[in-house]
């Protein structure tokens, strides 16, 4: 266990909300609460947090705002945990940059997985050059993809997915995040394509491409590749 | 490829198109035209029709007299046949066409005898090929009868062959809109044979009319008109066809007619005329009226006569319309011209003058101005029958007060002869003509044209017997006199002659404006109205106003029903009143009286029609039963329907963006209500189910004090819950009525500790001040309910105050009442939200977000309100808000 403990900002204008969180969290993190946007914008710089648990619907602004303001300066892991469950919700703090959606209610253990892959991305840095999710290795310096030992032959496309893919491993990645990364500006709108490179990629790599189990689909908004 | 002559116009090819689309829509009529009874038209039309139920076709006889002729009673075998029914003319049963039966049948075709029948009065439209008109326009075809001697435009040419007036008569137009006809002949030898035997029907009572009818002469001339007018259609249908195929041939040039409209009966047989000059030319033709200011000295009869004879032009194909008086030249003549050269008319057709023609002299018949004006427009004159009575139709439209006008040109002329030999003595005579003149300008000023004719000719008397030498005689000594009477008279009759054209035209200008300002009165109001009621109103009395007539507005309601509009129906409507009602909106034509449909009803049903759709009918019915609107006053009550049919629906479509308005305003609310509703029940559940997972999973890693946090997190947001639950419990109670008091006398002291109890754990850090007098007696309530309203009071206070703040409450006693106040120091309700917080779901807007779902304040209405009480919120000096609950103190009966 590290000396000192990484410290979590939870936004959430609802006091038994932060409570709970607080009596959770407490022990394997520091916690700091702000009940509003400007407090939590305000929080981020004097607290300098390592994560941010964000509601959207915060009295004074709305919680994809707070996230735009914040990425514009800053990388820090975002988890947004909403009450909202429609797909345009998650889709628009998503793109805007936050790292993870959890839609309220949701258990603790779930937030705390999310919370240490958010963590570990921060701290990793992008230089490791082998990603390894069960018997799924990339290997970034050679190119090479293997399941289980047995070298598999992707397309250019097929690998830059899940080259952006294993970058952002745990977290979801939109549509419209993915195509930008892989395809450039422009093609953001054409999700067939991805479909279609997705199922592809699936039938290489997933043992039962109808039930995956590296990438995982979440549904009207992204994809998510399983992390170790 | 076609030359540029011959090259069809393409408007021309659209109207062709839109014609044959229109065809195809309306059902086909096929004449069976015969020139005489007997020749074999009802047999040739049931033979057809029996081809065509051959052949599949569902056929039904709408129609038919056999006259008891057996070998045509023989073709009705087989043929489904309508029942006739019975109407009722002053006491006799008489057979019709049952019209509604057959439309409702909807056959494929309908055969129906006899054409040109005038139906019994009180039926549906005053002639059978008014009804065949209608059951074409349902889209059956037609099989029907004609006989030649009832066409129209053939009608006076044929009286004057035979001698016989025939009164039923059918418009050219029918038998131009027939998709076929069939010539149906018999040489007239053999035609006086079947005569003979007894095998022509002839009715008994003109049986010595019709023996004279039968002469070989007549017959021979009108198997020739029959015959001609089926070639000349069949000439027509040719032309049709090279023209739309770009067939070259000897196109004659686009004749186009105008025919003049005169105020005598002589008009008709003019549009007869010009109509039979119009097909034989294959030319557009107009009829038309010049609204001079002799219009206004027309009795009613005549004003009628030409909104007859123009209506007979429509029903003959023409066009006609009423022109004002041009501004540019100011005669009928002139205004004729003008417009026939602005319309590109090609022949002007006119009737020989019927006035003597001592009337010409002054300024010429219009004939002769006609003919000087028209430059390259050629003048047809049509004579009239010589057997024109004129001069007493002259006499007939002279009122009595003109009588007392002549009267007073008399007066004038003695008071100027008067004045002539008081101030004449030395004067020369001739100086006193200009006393004359004086009267004379006078008279036209003063009393019109005719009065001052005779007082020019009076003067001429006067002056020649008083004043010139020898004085008291008509003799004349000094020939040079008569050269001064023939001035006086000459100058007398120009004066009267200008002067009272002055004048008049003054009037019909005064006239015309007065319907302008009537129209913009109608217009004004009805601008200013913004709601059905006033528009209504304002139609209603605008047209009793300007028309001295009964208006009522017939609307559809939602099922599409017609009823009178509103109240302002003096009578209530019956059912003819109704079915002509809903016959004018269904045909978006007028019915009732002065139209085709129904004339014998006492009102006029005007459609309301926009440029969309119809609105509704405007019945307008005279004060007394003979007033008659002339047609200048027709087309200004048309210009009224359409103003009101605007205006009605303006209106309407204004309430209806209103009511779409308001359902989204609803849906709105009722969204956010969600919304609240679903984040109010989930943010307890969230901490929950956060809280007991948190306590499974993490259970060994959770030190004691964040367990019991996490513990206590849980049951206070359950109890949260409960409230939420208890609350939209007792909204729905209170809605449906089924929350009932049971009032026993309290402590109000003890209802305001529970209170306070209920909500210990969230008081602790704010200072509660309890004012409550020591003496303070019973008050009769139900405890449960009014703790549940302190509760909601106090609870609302917490939420809209900061922490820390201060908390009154306090209770006071009156002789009727007990008063209760709930005080803080929060951010407070603005003004215009002091009523609306009581409203279910209404929180005031603000941009913290506050939990609540917006029922608390609402119920605790309800539960006072259940009381006999009243509750409501003011502003507190000071800041924050005061919430007043007042309960009466008298023994409350349990409701």
């Amino acid at each position: 266990m590290s000396t000192e403990l990484a410290c979590i900002l939870v936004v959430d204008d609802e006091r038994s909300i932060r409570r709970f969180l607080r009596a959770s969290l407490e022990g394997e993190y520091r916690i700091t609460e702000a009940t509003n946007g400007m407090e939590a914008l305000s929080a981020v710089v004097s607290d300098h947090p390592d994560l941010i648990i964000l509601d959207l619907g915060l009295p004074d602004m709305d919680g994809v705002e707070v996230t735009r303001r914040l990425r514009e300066w800053t990388q820090i892991p975002i988890i947004i945990v909403s009450v909202r469950e429609r797909e345009e919700d998650k889709i628009a703090a998503l793109d805007m940059g936050a790292d993870d959606y959890l839609t309220k209610p949701f258990g603790v253990g779930e937030l705390m997985a999310r919370i240490r892959v958010a963590l570990r991305h921060s701290e990793s840095t992008d230089t490791d050059p082998i990603f390894q999710s069960g018997d799924l290795v990339i290997d970034h310096n050679l190119r090479q993809v293997s399941v289980a030992g047995r070298l598999i032959s992707l397309t250019p496309t097929e690998y830059e997915i899940l080259r952006v893919l294993s970058r952002h491993a745990g977290k979801v990645i939109t549509h419209h995040q993915l195509l930008r990364l892989v395809w450039g500006s422009g093609y953001e709108s054409e999700t067939h394509l991805l479909r279609v490179n997705i199922s592809n990629l699936r039938h290489k790599i997933e043992p039962e491409p109808a039930r995956p189990a590296y990438i995982t689909t979440e549904p009207g908004v992204g994809y998510r590749l399983r992390s170790s | 490829m076609p030359t540029e002559q011959t090259r069809p116009d393409p408007d021309q090819l659209l109207a062709q198109v839109q014609a044959e689309e229109l065809e195809r829509l309306r059902g086909r009529l096929k004449i069976f035209l015969g020139y005489a009874a007997g020749v074999g038209k009802t047999y040739a039309m049931l033979e057809a029709g029996h081809q065509r139920h051959d052949e599949g076709v569902d056929v039904v006889v709408g129609y038919i007299e056999t006259h008891s002729r057996r070998e045509t009673e023989a073709m009705l075998e087989g043929l489904e046949i309508i029942p006739r029914k019975s109407v009722n003319y002053r006491g006799i049963q008489l057979p019709e066409m049952d019209v509604d039966a057959l439309l409702k049948r909807q056959p494929q075709l309908a055969i129906i005898d006899e054409l040109a029948h005038t139906n019994v009065p009180g039926s549906r439209h005053p002639k059978r090929y008014q009804d065949v008109q209608e059951i074409l326009a349902a889209g059956i075809d037609v099989y029907t009868t004609l006989n030649v001697q009832h066409l129209e435009s053939l009608n006076d040419v044929i009286s004057q062959i035979t001698g016989i007036v025939v009164h039923e008569t059918v418009p050219d137009l029918v038998l131009d809109q027939a998709a076929e006809i069939e010539l149906i002949d018999l040489p007239p030898d053999e035609l006086l044979n079947r005569l003979q035997e007894g095998k022509v029907y002839i009715p008994e009572q003109a049986a010595r009319a019709i023996q004279m009818f039968f002469r070989k002469g007549n017959l021979t001339a009108l198997r020739e008109l029959t015959m001609r007018r089926a070639a000349e259609r069949v000439d027509d249908q040719m032309t049709d066809y090279m023209q739309t195929r770009s067939i070259p041939g000897p196109w004659p040039a686009a004749e186009r007619l105008l025919v003049c409209i005169s105020p005598s009966s002589f008009g008709e047989r003019l549009v007869r005329a010009t109509r039979r000059l119009a097909d034989q030319m294959n030319a557009d033709w107009l009829a038309v009226y010049v609204d001079s200011p002799d219009h206004l000295r027309l009795t009613p009869e005549k004003r009628d006569q030409i909104a007859r004879t123009l209506r007979m032009a429509e029903a003959l194909g023409a066009q006609s319309l009423i022109l004002p008086l041009s501004s540019t030249a100011p005669t009928v003549a002139g205004t004729v011209v003008e417009y026939a050269r602005q319309h590109n008319v090609t022949k002007i057709i006119a009737g020989k003058p019927l006035h003597p023609p001592w009337r010409n002299l002054l300024s010429g018949s219009i004939v002769d101005q006609l003919i000087s004006r028209s430059g390259n427009i050629d003048i047809y004159v049509i004579t009239s029958s010589p057997d024109k009575d004129f001069t007493t139709e002259a006499s007939r439209w002279s009122p009595p007060g003109v009588w007392i006008r002549y009267l007073y040109s008399l007066l004038l002329v003695a008071g100027a002869t008067l004045l002539g030999l008081l101030v004449g003595q030395g004067i020369s005579p001739t100086n006193l003509v200009m006393l004359y003149l004086l009267a004379v300008v006078i008279a036209a000023v003063m009393l019109g044209r005719g009065p001052s004719v005779l007082t020019s000719i009076l003067g001429v008397l006067a002056f020649d017997f008083f004043f010139v030498p020898p004085k008291f005689t008509f003799t004349v000594s000094d020939t040079e006199y008569l050269l001064t009477f023939g001035g006086l008279l000459l100058v007398g009759l120009v004066i009267s002659y200008l002067t009272a054209r002055a004048r008049e035209q003054a009037e019909a200008a005064q006239r015309r404006e007065a319907d302008t300002s009537l129209l913009y009165a109608l217009s004004r109001d009805l601008a200013a109205a913004n709601d059905l009621d006033s528009v209504i109103l304002a139609v209603v009395t605008h047209v009793e106003q300007a028309f001295v007539r009964e208006a009522v507005i017939f609307l559809p309601d939602d099922n599409n029903q017609l009823s009178p509009y509103g109240s302002f129906s003096q009578s209530a409507a019956d059912e003819t009143e109704t079915a002509l009602a809903i016959w004018a909106f269904e045909h978006q034509e007028p019915a009732g009286r002065g139209t085709d449909t129904l004339p014998s009803a006492n009102a006029r049903y005007l459609p309301l029609k926009t440029s969309h759709r119809m609105v509704g009918v405007l019945k307008v019915r005279p004060r007394e039963a003979s007033q008659d609107l002339i047609p200048t006053q027709r087309r200004l009550l048309e210009s009224f329907a359409s103003q009101a049919a605007l205006a009605i629906e303006r209106v309407q479509l204004v309430e209806q963006s209103r009511q779409i308005d308001l359902l989204q305003a609803t849906e709105k609310l009722q969204n956010a209500l969600i919304n609240s509703i679903s984040h109010d029940l989930r943010t307890p559940l969230v901490s929950i189910t956060g809280a007991l997972t948190a306590l499974e999973e993490r259970k060994d890693k959770l030190s004691d004090q964040a367990r019991q946090s996490l513990i206590e997190t849980a049951r206070e947001e359950a109890e949260r819950l409960n409230r939420l639950v208890a609350n939209l419990l007792d909204m729905t109670r209170l809605e449906s009525g089924s929350l009932k008091v049971v009032s026993e006398p309290c402590d109000i002291q003890d209802v305001i500790g529970a209170a306070l109890k209920q909500l210990e754990d969230r008081l602790f850090t704010r200072p509660v001040k309890l004012e409550v007098p020591v003496n303070f007696p019973l008050v009769s309530m139900d405890f449960v309910p009014i703790v549940h309203v302190l509760v909601n009071l106090i609870d609302n206070a917490l939420k809209y105050s900061p922490d820390g703040s201060p908390l009154e409450i306090a209770a006071r006693i009156s002789d009727q009442e007990a008063q209760l106040f709930v005080m803080d120091r929060g951010v407070g309700i603005p003004p215009e939200d002091l009523e609306r917080v009581f409203d279910k779901f209404y929180r005031v807007r603000r941009p913290e977000q506050v939990t609540g779902t917006g029922l608390g304040l609402a119920i605790s209405k309800g539960i006072i309100e259940a009381h006999g009480g009243q509750i409501w919120a003011s502003e507190r000096p000071g800041g924050g808000t005061i919430i007043t609950v007042v309960l009466p103190i008298q023994e409350q009966s349990s409701a």
